[in-house]
């Protein structure tokens, strides 16, 4: 049965979903930790302007992966391209957002904000105004001369949020970015990430180990396979979301979805 | 501290004990204890003596041109060292030799390289404090949160800018307690230079005190030290203080 499921696997994750226009194209990945794989031979398209969502137990690669493609790990073998071009490093073009917030927690909220532009150089008064509009667009308007440590875990990855957005990059990579927050500031975030998608065209790569959280939010979820993480299955799931939260919390496509992953992955767990 | 039930102020042990102070004085069970209050006086003539003011003046100066060594050489030693194993290796045995080992011993041979004079204070002064100062700096490098450092490379700040902008902020915390301590250290480092010399600042004064039995000076210049050694660790602290939080927020 296990060799059944790996050729299955192998057939599903090789070709990945025929995308026109991938941002992202992640080519034969391999991350190996001296004896230890974390990835195996990994091809993933990320589609433009869509939210895609790697998805996985613990330990299957997935926060690798995402760092590699942010350029801050280097693989094994194998390469990735951001707009056609393979990468050798961070770059002006993505940007992260780390599960711990890293925040500079020396530094006030607008400076954090404008941590990102500082590097690049923008003179101070045009980044500061820029910062600024990030900070309204997460919803922190106020905020902005507190300290990290005078803000809620949720408040403090929004400034992580709205530094990534300052920089004005194409792809946002977020690395479990709320699961050091509660569940109620959660569900909000998830919604303000949705509104955002939708106003601002830009593409995110989302690693999450929570299946709600991947269906709730995703165009496209890559599912990842226990150690050595690889291509499990590609889903795409086609919600309706026009529709308030809680509809689209009760909607039965929604449902379903949520239901399949998790029979596939329970194939994993146990 | 709450005695019987009743709020004891903070430096109340302190009246305490200078009161047993000026019992036992008062007794004159020994010669090398007076009274407490005759102890005062001495002082109070002591700070008004040209001698003393002039020893003062050359005990800080060799003080602060010491620390200020030991300050900027230690930080940049331990911010090498946090940063770079290979410097770490290099360094570290030596470093953690010197931070236990009894330096007094080497201030003879300080004198014999620099001469009887204040370069010698200041060297001893520098020798005591900077080994405390590169081992927290080199610790606070070490906590700086891996999450933070990755996040100045994915923002595309280089090497230097890592430097300056994440590692010395996150790590200052650990850097000011190590100025603390290697401050402590120099005051020690500072008299013991001058005893052991004893024809500079207050090693000559007291050198003469206690030569000559002049137990009042003697102690009234012991306590004057003290005194300042305390509130140089105590205006550190409240620099620490001021930046407290950081570290509270640091995982």
């Amino acid at each position: 049965m296990g060799a059944v499921r790996r050729i299955d696997a192998a057939r599903a994750g090789r070709p990945g979903p025929a995308t026109a226009d991938p941002i992202v194209q992640v080519r034969g990945i391999t991350k190996r930790y001296g004896s230890t794989e974390a990835l195996k031979d990994v091809d993933v398209d990320v589609p433009r302007g869509k939210l895609t969502t790697l998805l996985g137990p613990s330990g299957c690669g997935k926060t690798t992966l995402l760092k590699i493609v942010a350029g801050l790990l280097d693989a094994t073998a194998g390469e990735v391209l951001v707009n056609g071009k393979p990468i050798s490093g961070p770059g002006p073009e993505r940007a992260f957002v780390f599960q711990d917030f890293a925040l500079m927690p020396w530094a006030t909220v607008i400076t954090n904000v404008a941590f990102g532009l500082e590097m690049r150089g923008v003179p101070k008064a045009e980044r500061l105004e820029t910062a600024r509009h990030c900070i309204r667009e997460v919803g922190l308007a106020g905020f902005e001369d507190r300290y990290p440590h005078e803000l809620s875990g949720g408040m403090r990855q929004r400034v992580g949020l709205a530094r990534a957005l300052a920089v004005s990059a194409d792809v946002l990579l977020l690395d479990e970015p709320f699961s050091a927050v509660d569940e109620q500031t959660r569900r909000k975030f998830q919604e303000d990430l949705l509104r955002l998608r939708h106003q601002e065209n830009k593409t995110f790569l989302f690693v999450t180990h929570s299946i709600e959280e991947a269906v709730y939010l995703s165009d496209a979820i890559v599912m990842l396979s226990r150690r050595p993480g690889r291509v499990n299955r590609i889903i795409e799931p086609a919600i309706d979301r026009s529709g308030s939260p809680d509809e689209i919390r009760r909607d039965r496509h929604y449902l379903d979805t949520v239901e399949e992953i998790w029979h596939s992955l329970r194939d994993f767990v146990e | 501290m709450t005695l019987f039930g009743v709020r004891v102020p903070m430096m109340a042990s302190l009246i305490l004990w200078c009161v047993l102070w000026e019992i036992v004085g008062r007794l004159d069970l020994i010669f090398l204890v007076p009274p407490f209050t005759a102890v005062l006086a001495a002082a109070w003539e002591l700070v008004n003596t040209g001698t003393f003011q002039r020893a003062t003046v050359t005990t800080l100066w060799a003080f602060f041109v010491g620390m200020g060594f030991a300050i900027a050489v230690g930080v940049p030693v331990g911010l090498l060292m946090g940063r770079v194993p290979a410097a770490d290796r290099l360094l570290g045995m030596w470093v953690n030799v010197f931070v236990s080992a009894p330096l007094s011993a080497l201030v003879p041979v300080l004198m014999i390289l620099l001469g009887m004079g204040e370069t010698t204070v200041v060297a001893t002064v520098f020798l005591f404090a900077v080994w405390i100062i590169v081992l927290d700096t080199r610790a606070g490098v070490q906590h700086v949160p891996a999450s933070l450092l990755e996040m100045a490379r994915s923002y595309g700040a280089g090497r230097w800018r890592t430097l300056t902008r994440i590692v010395i902020l996150s790590a200052l915390p650990e850097i000011l307690a190590g100025i603390r301590l290697g401050m402590i250290r120099g005051v020690k480092g500072v008299v013991i230079g001058q005893l052991l010399i004893s024809i500079i600042g207050y090693g000559e004064l007291f050198e003469l005190y206690s030569r000559n039995f002049l137990m009042e000076q003697f102690w009234a210049l012991t306590i004057l030290l003290f005194a300042f050694a305390m509130l140089v660790a105590e205006g550190v602290g409240m620099l620490e203080k001021k930046i407290e939080y950081y570290a509270g927020v640091r995982q």
